[in-house]
């Protein structure tokens, strides 16, 4: 089995209209073995900056403290908030300096700027991105995931809907991963705010 | 015996830290630079004076850039200068290769001003025997700052360094006003520049850089500061 497959795991990032919506699975497991069901691979940055990492378990949180150190560091330097962009270029640089022993992590950033425009973009875990006008996806079940995407996915969304089409996209490709699942979070990222929501799904 | 690698600036009994003050007066002996920041731009300016017809001026620039966006010129050694605006280049471009944005003008100040600071403190070397006038255009708007030898920035409306940086300061702090355009405050340089000017001032031994709201900071031709010389007439 390979290294990113170790712990399971899902992650999606939509565009809608104004918006933007990021949601993962809940599962931790050893291989077949599953061992927590509130793992979350979602983590907040900013107010409208969000990082979803999927991959080795320990990996996720290793670079999750990592990003957050560096962008509290560039806060209390630059004294603004980083933006998406940059928060995407530091995120492949800092995966690239690993380049001969990688992070085991494919991250996907997903926020809106200052001027509220939409920007989400996938990695590998080397830190070649990926930059999306609709979805992009990473974690276990990525076929499963691009191919629910693809049919579901429309252009300009609000909010509801986003987050309707979002849900459904995740659990439906999960629902066929035997190591994703066990719930998940989705997070609405709007100008006014997000709003976050714990989906229940197919215990197993 | 020799890895003993101990600092050359200390402190007197009154607290002074005579190194610095002695780079300082480097520094005011140097010939002047000075800065205006409009309500829509930024221009530095500096005396570029040679001792001698055979001196190649093509080959010679004090104004250098360190991004699109940023610029420096200088009061004191020029050699110093050198080392201050590559180290500024390489911290730009590490800066964009991280962030792939282009350094704000207050990251690059700091990291100047850090280096400054390190020559202060570090074993064995001696500080900067220049002061920094850093121009540039970004998200927060026109800036100018001042970066001395110990290490200390400022952020200035106007400011002038080298010789005789007093009169011209109380020059500036005349004519200044927080509204002045871009061409205007190139002009009141000029001016300000000519008040100290030994000899007669002309394109070819004056420096002019300017950024705008393109946020593209260039040093003008002697042809365009000839242009503006003569409005200045």
């Amino acid at each position: 089995m390979s290294i990113l497959q170790y712990n399971g795991g899902a992650v999606i990032a939509m565009k809608g209209l104004n918006c933007v919506g990021i949601c993962s699975d809940l599962r931790l497991g050893l291989q077949q073995q599953t061992v927590a069901m509130n793992f979350k691979k979602v983590f907040q940055i900013t107010d409208k900056l969000y990082v979803g990492l999927t991959g080795l378990a320990t990996d996720v949180l290793s670079l999750e403290h990592l990003l957050n150190f560096r962008c509290k560091l560039y806060k209390l330097k630059e004294n603004r908030e980083i933006s998406p962009k940059a928060f995407g270029a530091m995120l492949s640089s800092l995966l690239y300096e690993k380049r001969f022993g990688p992070w085991f992590s494919e991250p996907v950033v997903c926020g809106l700027d200052a001027n509220n425009n939409a920007f989400l973009s996938g990695m590998d875990l080397i830190g070649a991105p990926v930059f999306s006008d609709d979805f992009t996806v990473a974690g276990t079940c990525t076929q499963n995931l691009h191919g629910m995407c693809e049919a579901l996915y429309r252009p300009n969304m609000d909010p509801e809907e986003l987050f309707e089409v979002l849900s459904q996209c995740l659990l439906s490709a999960v629902d066929r991963d035997a190591l994703s699942g066990w719930g998940a979070v989705v997070h609405i990222i709007t100008p006014e705010g997000t709003i976050t929501r714990t989906l229940k799904c197919r215990q197993d | 015996m020799g890895d003993m690698n101990f600092s050359l600036t200390t402190f007197n009994k009154s607290g002074k830290l005579l190194q610095i003050e002695y780079a300082l007066n480097r520094v005011q002996q140097g010939k002047m630079a000075l800065g205006i920041k409009a309500r829509n731009g930024v221009v530095i300016a500096s005396d570029k004076k040679v001792n001698s017809v055979l001196v190649d001026l093509d080959d010679y620039q004090k104004i250098q850039n360190i991004t699109p966006s940023t610029g420096f010129v200088y009061a004191g050694m020029g050699p110093d200068f050198r080392v201050q605006v590559r180290n500024a280049r390489k911290e730009a471009q590490k800066y964009y290769l991280t962030y792939r944005e282009v350094q704000p003008v207050s990251q690059i100040v700091k990291e100047s001003a850090l280096l400054m600071q390190e020559y202060t403190q570090s074993g064995g070397v001696r500080a900067f025997g220049v002061s920094l006038l850093v121009a540039g255009y970004d998200d927060d708007g026109p800036q100018l700052y001042q970066v001395d030898p110990s290490g200390a920035a400022f952020g200035w409306k106007a400011t002038a360094i080298g010789k005789n940086y007093v009169n011209a300061k109380n020059f500036l702090e005349r004519r200044y006003s927080d509204d002045v355009e871009l061409d205007d405050a190139v002009h009141i340089a000029l001016l300000t520049l000519r008040e100290s000017y030994e000899g007669e001032m002309n394109e070819h031994n004056i420096e002019v850089g300017i950024v705008g709201e393109d946020r593209i900071f260039r040093v003008l031709t002697p042809a365009e500061v000839k242009d503006y010389l003569e409005e200045a007439n």
